[in-house]
């Protein structure tokens, strides 16, 4: 089992960012995706920059992929696309079908991003045929779904499957901010309040029920989803890589903890204790029993498949 | 050949009486899915079996109306038959258009029924002209249902990079998040508009009048609380009070509908193909009262777009049926972002 770092979906400081992947690159991780995916206003860190960090990260021995933005929306955005696919040097991962067209037609091999909404083998197997090497399932998708879906593909399909595994999940994108709008300032002039919410911003029920998380104009689940405790039931179901979301603390803890679960060296029911102090909130793992995404069903010593 | 098609105005039908609702009053075209989850609106009591839809297609082709059938939901491997049988009958029975969303689906109906015209369905989360493009060179597509969070001048640019026919919300219902991307269902409940056709379905939803007020909850999560003064809205997830950093207020979105119909002008000028009302759930009353009132404001700015004014009788008319009776020009005009 491969470990990735997601790209970073929260919007930090200069310093914070830098210093988050100079440290990344001693960290146990085989893939690490760059870029930023939620918001075009966001630019502390521009692509030339990204493209430094890719380079420091490759010399790390990291495998380098940069990552499209989710909602495309003005011709700027498409002209930062543009660049980010002509510089070829790395993969990119590809978060919505604009990219996708543009990739296929460099001929660049590309990640199919969660948010293609690849949800039946015949869009798979057609991403697959047009350049795709690696596909991300849209994070509510189940295991067993996940499963039916592999076993359909046609077997000159060749891709890996990576799984969002552990970070608050990405669950919605609009063209409002919903930062700027809890500031009542217009998107226009955001004065970048995501700046201070570096793991988001929970939105609770009217009874105190941690539900939501704001991060500009991305809705995010206030839990962390996690698979940890489900660590050994990955590769039955077809997993070669899994995803671990920035968070702005212990980042490197969650790292070492999941690199233990894939080396073997803790069991995976042992993972929610070592887990715990170093997560943002509370765990969950409902989509990947097909349940409600906030869902959670703990495993105890001596239960896991 | 003839001329492209300007303002057609596209109106929703839930049932049959919801279609002879919008053929009668004035409509272009309706759209309609089938009783399960291949469409956008999977709620019990809606849409058509064989038999109505063959019914309804009969009905508005006869006064020369298009029915475009939606099936724009994300096929899923276990199932996908279900989505090429319901392509099947779409073609069998002589729709007009299918509307998709899902790359696999749009592959099988090109090559299955080269003949049958695609849509590219809002739920397919096309914000530019190179996503459009891309089904359009892959698949054929002839028109594209833009998502609501474009401005017009955002949307002017998508039409001149591409020959695909562009659709637009002109009324109703209002998805704050991005089409085809909001899973804050399925987290909530498990079913999202994705998969299961239905964002906050209805057998998760929950109404108890306690001491506090009248509740709503989806699958146990309090969305709402309504004051003895205030009137209780359906429990849809992103238009709840919700509390953030202390203040509890509408945080995602008020419950307020889409009405652009000032901009109608400007999207004339845009050339815009059709304007499509939301709201195959309404009755058939409300899908009366909407059509005529566009119908007649569509005639009005074809005659003269300089001189066009809404009238505040049809105003009137569209602010009594509105959810939330609220109206808001969404992401067309900017600052709304």
């Amino acid at each position: 089992m491969k470990l990735s770092l997601g790209p970073l979906l929260y919007y930090w400081s200069r310093e914070d960012t830098l210093a988050f992947y100079e440290q990344a690159a001693a960290w146990p991780v085989d893939i690490v995706y760059l870029g930023e995916t939620v918001c075009s206003k966001r630019h502390l860190l521009r692509l030339p920059d990204w493209l430094e960090l890719a380079e420091k990260l490759t010399a790390a021995g990291k495998e380098v992929v940069l990552a499209s933005q989710t909602l495309i929306e003005s011709e700027s955005d498409l002209k930062a696309l543009r660049k980010l696919i002509t510089d070829g040097r790395f993969s990119v991962e590809a978060n919505e079908w604009g990219a996708v067209r543009l990739l296929a037609e460099a001929k660049h091999p590309f990640v199919a991003g969660p948010t293609l909404n690849a949800y039946n083998p015949d869009t798979l197997a057609m991403l697959a045929e047009i350049g795709a090497t690696r596909w991300v399932p849209p994070v509510e998708m189940p295991r067993q779904m996940i499963q039916q879906m592999l076993a359909a593909l046609p077997e000159v399909t060749h891709l890996e499957t990576e799984l969002f595994g552990y970070g608050r999940l990405p669950l919605a994108f609009s063209a409002r901010c919903f930062t700027a709008r809890h500031y009542n300032l217009q998107k226009d002039d955001c004065q970048f309040r995501c700046l201070d919410h570096p793991d988001g911003l929970v939105l609770a029920s009217r009874e105190g029920e941690d539900f939501l998380a704001i991060n500009g104009i991305q809705t995010q689940s206030a839990k962390v989803m996690s698979l940890a405790h489900r660590f050994d039931e990955l590769t039955d179901a077809g997993i070669d890589v899994l995803r671990l979301s920035p968070q702005a603390r212990n980042m490197q803890r969650v790292v070492d903890i999941f690199r233990a679960l894939a080396d073997g060296d803790i069991q995976p029911a042992q993972a929610p204790a070592q887990l715990d102090r170093f997560m943002p909130a509370a765990p969950c793992d409902g989509y990947w029993l097909g349940e409600a995404g906030m869902a959670f069903h703990p495993v105890t010593e001596g239960e896991s498949a | 050949m003839s001329n492209p098609p300007l303002l057609e105005l596209i109106c929703p039908a839930g049932s049959l009486p919801a279609l002879k609702a919008a053929v009668d009053n004035g409509a272009d075209g309706v759209y309609l899915g089938l009783k399960d989850n291949t469409n956008a609106r999977n709620f019990s009591g809606l849409n058509f079996d064989e038999k109505s839809l063959a019914e309804g297609i009969r009905y508005a082709q006869a006064k020369r109306r298009k029915v475009l059938m939606a099936l724009n939901t994300y096929p899923q491997p276990a199932t996908l038959s279900r989505w090429h049988k319901a392509v099947d009958t779409a073609a069998t029975l002589g729709v007009d258009a299918i509307i998709l969303a899902d790359p696999g689906l749009m592959a099988y109906a090109r090559k299955t029924h080269p003949e049958l015209r695609l849509h590219l369905s809002v739920q397919g989360s096309a914000t530019s002209y190179e996503a459009v493009n891309f089904y359009r060179e892959r698949f054929g597509i002839q028109r594209a249902v833009l998502p609501r969070v474009l401005s017009l001048a955002q949307v002017e640019n998508v039409i001149a990079n591409t020959d695909a026919e562009i659709e637009l919300f002109g009324f109703g219902g209002l998805c704050v998040m991005v089409e085809g991307r909001c899973l804050l269902s399925s987290y909530a409940c498990g079913d999202s508009p994705n998969t299961f056709g239905a964002c906050s379905p209805g057998h998760a939803v929950r109404w108890e009048q306690t001491p506090k007020g009248m509740e709503t909850r989806l699958n146990g999560v309090l969305i709402d609380r309504y004051a003895d003064n205030e009137k209780a809205g359906y429990p849809t997830l992103c238009k709840g009070r919700f509390e953030v950093q202390g203040e509890t207020y509408y945080a995602l979105e008020e419950p307020t509908s889409l009405n652009s119909m000032d901009m109608l002008p400007e999207m004339a000028r845009l050339g815009i193909a059709a304007i499509k009302i939301e709201g195959r759930q309404r009755s058939p009353a409300y899908v009366a009262q909407v059509t005529q009132v566009w119908r007649a404001a569509i005639d009005a700015v074809k005659k003269d777009r300089t001189t066009f004014k809404s009238q505040p009788a049809w105003q009137a008319t569209l602010a009594k049926v509105s959810e939330g009776s609220m109206n808001t020009l969404g992401a067309y005009y900017r600052p709304w972002k």
